[in-house]
């Protein structure tokens, strides 16, 4: 995987393009550009350990428009992998917490069920008051249910989860 | 399956030309919860062209930012346990309206095909058996394939369209056409599809900036502000190039710039409605606003819909009394012309 993201980094002319294009490049300390010269110098265990990482959204601008076709978007997706392989993982804790409470949700409903996500968000990050006054609003325009909606193929979920989480 | 085609009314050859076999409806959680109204305004319009949708019997979640941001092979895996069960269930086509879940679908079906490995793995990690043979579908891709019938409805539709000469922004945001192998049916810059559609609709598409910007996505809950700053943005920008409103096809881009609206604005400016693209079809098909859950919304929709209407019937007012106006005159210049001819038929001669 190293080897891989190392190949393609190593293309990178570093003429920012992507860092340029970034929706969140104003908030990161690594910005893409920066990201891909680390990792094609052998430096990818400092940008794994770096909240930057975390800070992508996965818009995929900056592999869209790379002049060179590099991929900074896959090579910053396998070093959110590694980080958290590593235990590295310096995720921003609100951000870490969300896809944590995301995925537990699947894991034990098969579908999402956005009530039960930000309680468990909220427990997780302690940050109880947290969007509270849109709440009634979602309510009433219908917009969150109470209780979870389970599907009747759980045991294959809980199937994928366990494979995938022993590969 | 093929009975619900076969019963279809005689349709015109605009419709008749969309008509076809079930599509697999894969709504997603969202269209189930927090985006209810992309689900109601799915069905009226494809019910009103007559494009028949079966859900997927017992779908789940395909992991959407949060599997694919943590785990390769989970972002792979759950989405296609969902194109499994499509083709287990004889489906050869999946219309997935979320840009999310169709970005989603769409790249397992890639990494299924293209990476090493995969056709063996995620049969043996679904435990159920999987071809690749279900194509995807967004909803943006299915109404520009159905342009032509929208403008032949909404043509024939029996009350004035209240869309006409609207300027509406459409808004792809990241999903819908990023990245461009996996969402391949528009250009990465500078798409089009859903500019056809509202086109299609008799609105104006007008031209921005900021078409294919990120909204935020998944960080709503977890970095607020920064939803904020991008919602902005995009927000000013369609303002300033005259949109009265944003068209959406992703329930992401719509609870980002809806509901987190009021915390994007100045103070005195007034809020910019979100609309779903099927609402923006439903509206010109002359669909209620209540059927296409346009009361759902954070951003109030109720005054902006009625100024439509009422503009509607202003203009079919002014078009009406123009025809009738039209119309006096001809018949006055016949009836001058005939009395002329009745009263000095030398003239006539003469003047030939």
């Amino acid at each position: 995987m190293l080897a891989d993201i190392r190949r393609d980094a190593l293309r990178c002319y570093q003429c920012g393009k992507c860092s340029a294009g970034c929706p969140m490049g104003s908030e990161m300390t690594l910005k893409p550009h920066d990201v891909m010269r680390l990792v094609a110098t052998g430096k990818a265990r400092r940008a794994a350990a770096d909240e930057s990482i975390w800070l992508c959204l996965t818009c995929e601008t900056c592999s869209a428009r790379c002049p060179n076709d590099c991929d900074p978007a896959g090579v910053i997706d396998t070093l959110r992998g590694l980080s958290l392989e590593a235990d590295v993982a310096d995720a921003p804790r609100r951000i870490g917490a969300f896809h944590r409470a995301f995925l537990a949700q699947i894991e034990s409903n098969g579908r999402l069920h956005e009530m039960g996500m930000v309680m468990d968000y909220k427990l997780r990050t302690g940050d109880l008051m947290k969007d509270v006054t849109n709440a009634p609003g979602m309510v009433t325009r219908g917009k969150l249910s109470l209780r979870p909606d389970r599907i009747r193929g759980m045991a294959e979920v809980k199937r994928i989860f366990e494979k995938c989480g022993e590969a | 399956m093929s009975a619900v085609v076969d019963t279809a009314p005689a349709a015109s050859a605009a419709t008749a030309a969309v008509s076809r076999a079930p599509l697999a409806y894969y709504p997603g959680c969202s269209l189930h919860g927090t985006s209810r109204e992309f689900d109601e305004s799915l069905r009226a319009v494809l019910a009103a062209l007559k494009v028949p949708i079966a859900e997927i019997d017992d779908w789940s979640c395909c992991g959407a930012s949060s599997a694919h941001a943590t785990d390769h092979l989970l972002g792979v895996a759950l989405p296609a346990r969902n194109l499994a069960l499509a083709e287990a269930q004889g489906f050869s086509s999946v219309l997935a309206p979320c840009a999310a879940c169709y970005n989603r679908l769409s790249a397992a079906r890639l990494a299924f095909a293209d990476e090493e490995g995969m056709a063996e793995r995620i049969p043996d990690v679904l435990g159920r058996p999987f071809a690749n043979t279900v194509e995807v579908q967004s909803v943006v891709e299915l109404l520009r394939e159905a342009a032509a019938a929208i403008e032949e409805k909404v043509a024939a539709a029996p009350t004035p369209n209240p869309l006409a000469g609207l300027r509406l922004a459409a808004y792809y945001g990241c999903l819908l056409v990023r990245p461009p192998e996996v969402a391949a049916f528009d250009d990465p810059e500078a798409p089009t599809s859903m500019d056809e559609v509202i086109t299609a609709c008799g609105a104006d598409a007008v031209g921005w900036n900021m078409k294919v910007e990120c909204c935020g996505g998944a960080f709503s809950v977890g970095r607020t502000a920064s939803v904020v700053r991008l919602g902005r943005a995009i927000i000013e920008d369609a303002r300033r190039n005259g949109a009265e409103a944003i068209v959406v096809a992703c329930p992401l881009c719509h609870s980002n710039l809806d509901l987190r609206q009021k915390a994007m604005l100045s103070r005195g400016e007034k809020p910019v409605p979100v609309l779903f693209v099927t609402q923006v079809v439903g509206l010109a098909l002359g669909l209620s606003a209540s059927k296409l859950g346009l009361d759902r919304h954070f951003v109030d929709t109720e005054p902006f819909i009625r100024r439509l209407v009422e503009q509607a019937a202003v203009r079919a007012a002014a078009e009406e009394k123009a025809r009738a106006e039209a119309a006096a005159k001809a018949t006055a210049r016949r009836e001058a012309v005939d009395a002329s001819a009745d009263g000095a038929p030398g003239s006539t001669d003469g003047g030939a």
